[in-house]
């Protein structure tokens, strides 16, 4: 079953990070991903840039407002797609991904309908 | 699971809001420090323990107002507290604290915090230590390291600063819609003045120095996020993005400053570039154009152009104009000239910077730049004038070398004659 997990964090804090703090976060998290990635469980994943560059249309009223839609105290921050056999598997490797970058949660959700559109014409 | 970094980063990261909203209850910037510096030493105890709170700033604003009023209790053991303060159940500190904060009230009290370190009888390097030791936490010696100064001189400063902002009052009252303008108006420069400060022109300067303009772009970001639409305030972080950007460039192998011109535009961060020009796209929306978005623009054109002959010359050109109208200045007006002199000629834009000669004859760069023209036009003589002025006047070795590689192609030019 394909999963995406969704990642949260405390923007705040993840934004306070040196960048040996975070190239240290990264290099933990690209072990897991090697694995990931070799045993062919893995899909694209993506890195969101600050929620300060968001912007929110809301559909209803053609509304577009600065800043992400949901105010969270742990904002949306990134997201994986993994291949995964069950929710018992996907908890063991979020609790590994988790080691590698500690606070926040992963939300994980099973996918319903995957396009794999590449951009076209890029 | 939880290692110290971690802790020291949101520790950093909620510092702003934790002191601010302190401040708020005590009124008294010592307090609201000591209190923060309390809470800190708890979190320490007890975060490695318990794991990080989901809200760190909630939790040391919590934890800091109780440790300090219990202090307060020991002195004053007369005076009776209001029933709210006598919380002191750590158990339910997110609950009670993460409900009534939230980013509203957050937003006047980190902009009061920086708004009090931009008094205007401070003058600007006081202003900037001021920010970085309240609002940032560095300690007086990183900020004196950063500034290149003794740590005594730099805690003197700051001291004298602190005593002036204390005596001139913090403004506590909720601001009106004008006055939060002015506010967000007085920090932005402020912050654009840390970010200055972090931007040297000599190499081993540069490093020791470079964490200051990061400390900027970190707050401008803490301070994005509570003003979301804050066109100017989108400018200002796209700004300071698009020039941090270029810092792994601006110095060869030797620690020589490499001019924008000259500079290996793959050792740009395009990862801050996207960001910038994100932030851009979002300000232009709001149609409400400011000097910092018209110079983050100016950036932008120079960040996507891959070569510097693809650089959008009248498209500077207009932007500059847009500046001088924003805020005239003869400062503008010679950047102007550079891309008119692009646009329509070394003599257009010599014509427009003749007259700025009497406000700018101490200034290095009009030199420099004329004399740039007057070599263009083959006016020799005049050209070697001009530079040699430049030379006396340059602030730096690299600025002087650069004028020195252009007097060197006069010499060159002359021999081939």
């Amino acid at each position: 079953m394909l999963y995406a997990f969704l990642c949260y964090n405390n923007e705040n804090t993840v934004m306070s990070w040196s960048k040996a703090q975070d190239d240290a976060v990264m290099d933990k998290l690209s072990v897991v991903h090697e694995k990931l990635k070799a045993q062919g469980k893995l899909g694209p994943s993506l890195r969101l840039m600050p929620t300060t560059t968001a912007t929110t249309l809301v559909k209803e009223k053609d509304l577009v407002l600065d800043g992400p839609y949901a105010e969270t105290k742990e904002a949306l921050l990134g997201l994986y797609i993994l291949d995964l056999a069950s929710l018992d598997e996907a908890l063991a490797v979020a609790r590994e991904l988790g080691q590698a970058n500690p606070g926040g949660a992963y939300e994980i959700r099973p996918i319903r309908l995957y396009n794999d559109d590449r951009l076209a014409a890029s | 699971m939880t290692d110290v970094g971690w802790i020291d980063a949101a520790l950093t990261s909620a510092r702003p809001q934790a002191v601010s909203a302190l401040l708020r209850y005590f009124r008294d910037l010592d307090t609201a420090e000591e209190a923060y510096q309390e809470a800190c030493l708890k979190a320490l105890a007890a975060w490695p323990k318990n794991g990080p709170p989901r809200d760190p700033a909630a939790w040391l604003i919590f934890v800091g107002r109780n440790v300090a009023i219990d202090a307060k209790r020991r002195t004053a053991k007369q005076q009776a507290l209001p029933e709210e303060d006598q919380l002191s159940d750590l158990e339910d500190v997110e609950t009670n604290v993460v409900e009534k904060l939230d980013n509203a009230d957050y937003r006047d009290d980190v902009l009061r915090l920086l708004f009090v370190c931009c008094h205007p009888d401070l003058p600007a390097t006081q202003q900037v230590a001021l920010a970085l030791r309240i609002v940032s936490g560095l300690s007086v010696a990183q900020i004196a390291r950063a500034f290149l100064v003794g740590e005594a001189a730099m805690e003197q400063r700051i001291t004298r600063a602190k005593r002036r902002i204390a005596d001139a009052g913090v403004p506590f009252e909720t601001p009106s819609p004008a006055d939060r303008a002015e506010r967000l108006a007085a920090v932005a420069a402020m912050l654009y003045l840390v970010f200055n400060e972090g931007y040297s022109t000599v190499a081993n300067e540069a490093q020791q120095r470079a964490p200051l303009s990061e400390e900027a772009i970190r707050l401008a970001r803490v301070l994005l996020r509570l003003f979301p639409s804050e066109p100017e305030i989108l400018g200002l972080t796209a700004l300071m993005l698009l020039q941090h950007s270029r810092t792994g460039a601006r110095f060869n192998a030797d620690g020589e400053l490499v001019l924008l011109e000259d500079q290996n535009r793959t050792l740009w961060n395009h990862d801050l570039i996207a960001e910038g020009l994100a932030l851009i796209d979002k300000a232009l929306r709001h149609r409400r154009p400011g000097p910092y978005q018209i110079q983050s623009a100016i950036a932008a054109l120079h960040a996507r152009a891959e070569r510097w002959e693809d650089t959008d010359w009248p498209q500077i050109e207009l932007l500059y104009a847009a500046l001088e109208r924003e805020t005239p200045s003869p400062v503008v007006t010679l950047n102007r000239a550079v891309a008119v002199s692009k646009v329509r000629g070394a003599q257009a834009a010599l014509d427009m910077i003749e007259p700025l000669a009497d406000r700018l004859s101490t200034y290095f760069h009009f030199h420099g730049v004329r004399g740039a023209f007057l070599l263009e036009l083959d006016r020799n003589d005049e050209a070697r004038e001009a530079f040699n002025r430049a030379i006396a006047l340059a602030n730096s070795p690299a600025e002087a070398a650069h004028i020195r590689t252009h007097l060197d192609k006069l010499q060159a030019n002359a021999r081939a004659k």
